[in-house]
């Protein structure tokens, strides 16, 4: 299985579009750094990630929305949230690692 | 032989916090630029609203907060700051979810004003139409 981590802004760069269109159903995502704003409920980009949610197991670096002002009930329902031992487990239980950035 | 020439100055920020060094390098050169005595405004659009988010909270990334530096630029008497409402709409944040950034108006017996507003593209485009210089960060 694959992780996916996405880090940029999907305002700013179509990383998380591309990111999903080309993710096979039961790979993870994980967005951190800029890439948590993908995840927030009430973007521009909330259908799409909620749409992905059902087929994908999706991840948001917990840290990095913090310090961008924003709380983990912001985010979308289905999308789990992590710490860096998270990010650390989650790239160790996959076969490789992909990076959109 | 000096002149005192005061030319309008608009900085564009258009780039999130913390994931790119645009938005500090911004303040930086905001705040440097204040010491000019210029007539400042500061516009915030695309995803450099997000720069004005309050809350918050870098201990998690080991990285340094400056957001509470916006605070000060009321003290340096930057207080033209513009918000892009399209930006803040596509993002699902309103005014509410900014940082409550304040000036004291020396001409109103230094009564507390916001410095921000809220502008329509229209607004903006005309703002960006006065200007000498425009800085986009």
């Amino acid at each position: 299985m694959t992780l996916h981590t996405v880090n940029k802004s999907p305002f700013d760069r179509n990383s998380l579009e591309s990111c999903l269109r080309l993710a096979r159903p039961g790979h993870s995502v994980l967005l951190f750094e800029d890439g948590i704003y993908g995840a927030l409920k009430g973007t521009r980009f909330e259908q799409l990630v909620t749409e992905a949610v059902k087929s994908n197991s999706i991840y948001v670096l917990l840290p990095d929305l913090e310090a961008r002002g924003m709380r983990a009930d912001k985010v979308i329902d289905g999308i789990k949230t992590v710490d860096y031992a998270g990010f650390v487990n989650l790239a160790a239980e996959n076969t490789r690692v992909q990076a959109w950035l | 032989m000096t002149e005192n020439v005061t030319k309008k100055f608009l900085y564009v920020n258009r780039k999130a916090p913390y994931g790119t060094i645009y938005a500090l390098e911004s303040l930086e050169v905001v705040l440097i630029g204040a010491a000019f005595e210029q007539d400042v405004s500061v516009a915030f659009i695309d995803d450099g609203v997000y720069q004005l988010k309050k809350d918050q909270s870098t201990d998690g990334i080991g990285m340094k907060n400056f957001s509470p530096t916006y605070n000060a630029l009321g003290d340096y008497e930057v207080t033209q700051i513009y918000v892009d409402k399209e930006s803040l709409d596509e993002r699902g944040l309103t005014a509410d979810d900014l940082m409550n950034l304040v000036y004291e108006d020396e001409d109103d017996d230094y009564a507390e004003k916001s410095s921000i507003s809220i502008v329509n593209r229209d607004e903006l485009a005309k703002l960006m139409e006065q200007q000498d210089v425009v800085l986009s960060f």
